[in-house]
C-alpha cells in the first residue's frame, strides 16, 4: 500500500500496523473525560478537536476506525470528521514512530542553523529521510513550521516534550536518551 | 525582563516581572503577589465602568492589529444574549514567543484578565484557545484553571459574588491560520480553521453565532494591572511625542542577535538602543543586515531603517513597517536574504487554508519561484512575476494571510534587490518564459 502526503505531513507509515484490530477509545474513563469536555460547549461538534486528541493520545494516531468511532460519539458523519482531521497537521492519519520528532526550520530558526539540526536527527535516528520511520518503529523525523519558541533556536518537539536550544552537537545524546 | 536573561535597567517589567519565578505560577504565590485583587474589584464594578477604564488607559490589542481594547469591549451590549470571550493563545507568528512566557510563568495573570474581560463584555463563558504545540503552557494554564475553580475564583459563584464565570482551555492542533480570529472561532466549534467573511463581525455573530470578543493573551494579561493602578498610570507609559500608543509591550527577539529573549519596554522605545544595548547587538564579528520588527508578516527593514525607528504602532508605520506582534527577527551579514524570504514564503504556502484562490495559488507559486531563484535558476522576468503575484495577493482575500506572504517578498525585493540579481542563472538574459505562463496546471508547493 502506498500513501500520498497528507495535509502538511509527509509521514509514511510502516504497513503492518494497519492490520491490528481497533480498540474503541470512548469507554470507561475516556468516556467520562469526553462527557466533562462536552459539558463545556453548547454543541457536540465543538468537542471534535478534544475528542481527536484523546484518540491520538490513546492509539498514537487517528485511524479510519477511530474516525468512525468519533463520528458516532459526536453525532457527526465520518466524512465530516475526516475533513476536519485532515485540516490540522498535528493529528497523525497514519501510524508514526514511537518518538515523533518535529524540528522547527522556519526562518528565525533557519538563520540559527536549524537545517543542520534536522540533518543530525536524520542521521542519528537512522531515519535517513524526512517522514520515514526508523527500524522497529522507533523514530519519525519531520520539519515543522514555527514552534513559537524562536528565541530558543532550535526548538524540537518529541511527542509532547519540548526541547529548547538544540544544536547538532546535542542531537546524538537526545536520541540516545529517547531510544 | 529579558527572559532568559536578567532584567535590563532600561526595561519596564510589568507583565514580565515574574518571568523565571516558578512561585508566581501557583495560586498561593500569585495571591501573595497581589493576584485576583483586581478581579474582586472588577466584579464589584459595572461592566461599562471597566470598559471605560480600559478605553481611558489607551490599551490597544497586542496581537498585531492594535485595535483599542476598550472600544472593542464597548461593542458588547447587555442585550440578554449569550456572549463569549475568546482568548487568542494560538501564538504562531514566526518570531513571536511572548504569550508563551506569559502562560508559562504567570498563568493566573492571564486567567484573571480573561475573567475580568468576560465580565466586562457580559459573557459568562470564556475559552482560552492555545496552539497545540504549546504542550507545556497548556499543562500550566490548565493546572491554574483547575486551581482557580477549586478556590471558587471561577464557576457559578465567582469569588463569592454570585456571578458566573466559566473559563475553559481549548487545545489547537497545528494550524497557523487559527490565530486569525474567525478561523479560531471555527476551530473552536469543531470545524476546519477557515476564516469567515466579515461582516458579520464577531461582536454581532461570533462563536456559536453569538456576540463574541477575541483578545490576545498579552492584552488580557495587562488588564488586572490597569484596573489596579488606574488608567492614568497606564497613560504615563510611552513617549510624549505619540500619545496614541501607551503602556508597555513585550518584544520577542530572535535570529542572529547576541541575547535573544523577551524584553518589555515602554511604547515608543528607540529601536536602535533596543537592538544594540538591551539585546547586545550583533553576534561577535558580525553585522546586522536586516530586521523584521513585528513578526514575519510585516515589511523587512534594513539595519539603518531599524535603528532610526521607534517601537510603537505609529513609529513603526513611520519607518515603513508595522509593530505587529512584536516578534523581532534579526538577520546578520551571513544570511542569504533570497533563501530566507523563500523560506518565509514556504511557511505561508504551508499554512494557507486554501479557500481563497489568490492565497492558495499565490503562496505556492511565490514559493516555487523564490526557491528557483535561490537555486540560481531564476531569470530577470521572475521579479516582475513575483510583484504581479504579490499585487494579486494583497487586499483580495477573506483574511490577511495572503497579504502577509506578499509583504516580505515585496519589501525584500525592494531592499535587497542586489542579492536577488546576484542569484540569477547564467542564461537569465535570454528571458526564459515565466513558469506561470507555460503552466496550465495547479501544483501545490
Amino acid at each position: 500500500m502506498t500513501y500520498g502526503p497528507s495535509a502538511g505531513q509527509l509521514v509514511r507509515p510502516p504497513e503492518h500496523q494497519h492490520d491490528e484490530p481497533y480498540v474503541p477509545v470512548f469507554t470507561d474513563a475516556r468516556r467520562d473525560e469526553l462527557d466533562v469536555i462536552l459539558s463545556r460547549y453548547p454543541t457536540k461538534m465543538a468537542a471534535l478537536l478534544p475528542a481527536l486528541w484523546i484518540v491520538q493520545d490513546t492509539h498514537g494516531w487517528v485511524s479510519e476506525a477511530a474516525v468512525e468511532e468519533v463520528a458516532g460519539v459526536l453525532d457527526l458523519t465520518a466524512a465530516y470528521v475526516k475533513g476536519v482531521l485532515s485540516f490540522y497537521t498535528m493529528y497523525h492519519q497514519h501510524p508514526v514512530g514511537k518518538h515523533f520528532v518535529q524540528v522547527c526550520t522556519t526562518t528565525p530558526c533557519n538563520v540559527c542553523g536549524a537545517e543542520d539540526v534536522v540533518k543530525a536527527f536524520l542521521e542519528h535516528t537512522g531515519c535517513g529521510e524526512l517522514g520515514l520511520t526508523s527500524d522497529g518503529g522507533r523514530f519519525t523525523v519531520i520539519e515543522v513550521e514555527c514552534l513559537g519558541a524562536c528565541g530558543f533556536a532550535t526548538p524540537v518537539m518529541i511527542n509532547n516534550e519540548f526541547i529548547e536550544s538544540v544544536t547538532p552537537e546535542r542531537v546524538a545524546r537526545i536520541v540516545a536518551e529517547h531510544d | 525582563m529579558g527572559f532568559p536573561h536578567s532584567s535590563h535597567d532600561r526595561e519596564t517589567p510589568i507583565l514580565s516581572q515574574y518571568f523565571g519565578d516558578p512561585e508566581a505560577r501557583s495560586l498561593a504565590g500569585w495571591r501573595e503577589r497581589g493576584g485576583y485583587a483586581s478581579l474582586e474589584k472588577a466584579l464589584g464594578m459595572d461592566p461599562v465602568e471597566i470598559q471605560n477604564c480600559i478605553k481611558d488607559s489607551g490599551l490597544r490589542g497586542r496581537g498585531g492589529a492594535g485595535f483599542p481594547t476598550g472600544i472593542k469591549w464597548s461593542f458588547m451590549k447587555p442585550d440578554g444574549k449569550q456572549h463569549y470571550l475568546c482568548c487568542n493563545a494560538d501564538e504562531s507568528e514566526p518570531g513571536t514567543f511572548k504569550d508563551r512566557e506569559i502562560m508559562r510563568w504567570t498563568p493566573h495573570a492571564l486567567i484573571e484578565g480573561v475573567a475580568i474581560g468576560a465580565y466586562a463584555i457580559y459573557a459568562d463563558t470564556a475559552y482560552i484557545y492555545i496552539r497545540g504545540e504549546y504542550a507545556e503552557p497548556l499543562r500550566i494554564v490548565q493546572a491554574a484553571v483547575d486551581e482557580a475553580y477549586a478556590a471558587g475564583i471561577l464557576g457559578d459563584n465567582a469569588m463569592g459574588t454570585g456571578k458566573r464565570i466559566e473559563v475553559h482551555v481549548h487545545r489547537g492542533a497545528g494550524a497557523y491560520i487559527c490565530g486569525e480570529e474567525t478561523a479560531l472561532m471555527n476551530s473552536l466549534e469543531g470545524r476546519r480553521g477557515n476564516p469567515r467573511i466579515k461582516p458579520p463581525f464577531p461582536a454581532v455573530s461570533g462563536l456559536f453565532g453569538k456576540p463574541t470578543t477575541i483578545n490576545n493573551v498579552e492584552t488580557l494579561a495587562v488588564v488586572p494591572h490597569i484596573l489596579r493602578e488606574g488608567a492614568s498610570w497606564y497613560q504615563t507609559l510611552g513617549r510624549h511625542e505619540n500619545m496614541r500608543s501607551r503602556g508597555t509591550k513585550l518584544f520577542s527577539v530572535c535570529g542572529n542577535i547576541a541575547r535573544p529573549g523577551n524584553y518589555e519596554v515602554t511604547m515608543g522605545f528607540p529601536f536602535g538602543e533596543f537592538l544594540n544595548e538591551l539585546c547586545g547587538g550583533a553576534l561577535p564579528g558580525r553585522e546586522i543586515k536586516a530586521v523584521i520588527p513585528g513578526g514575519s508578516s510585516v515589511p523587512i527593514l534594513t539595519r539603518e531603517e531599524a535603528e532610526g525607528a521607534f517601537m510603537d504602532y505609529e513609529g513603526m508605520v513611520d519607518a515603513g513597517t508595522m509593530l505587529g506582534s512584536g516578534g523581532v527577527i534579526v538577520f546578520d551579514d551571513r544570511q542569504d536574504m533570497v533563501k530566507q524570504i523563500a523560506r518565509l514564503a514556504r511557511f505561508y504556502a504551508h499554512e494557507s487554508c486554501a479557500q481563497c484562490s489568490q492565497c492558495r495559488e499565490g503562496t505556492a507559486w511565490t514559493t516555487r519561484i523564490l526557491e528557483r531563484i535561490a537555486d540560481g535558476q531564476g531569470n530577470a522576468r521572475d521579479f516582475d512575476t513575483l510583484l504581479s503575484i504579490a499585487d494579486n495577493m494583497t487586499g483580495k482575500t477573506i483574511c490577511v494571510l495572503s497579504d502577509s506572504c506578499a509583504t516580505p517578498v515585496v519589501s525584500g525585493l525592494k531592499k535587497f534587490r542586489d542579492e536577488f540579481e546576484a542569484k540569477l542563472g547564467p542564461d537569465h538574459s535570454r528571458g526564459v518564459v515565466p513558469v506561470l505562463l507555460t503552466s496550465n496546471r495547479t501544483v501545490a508547493a
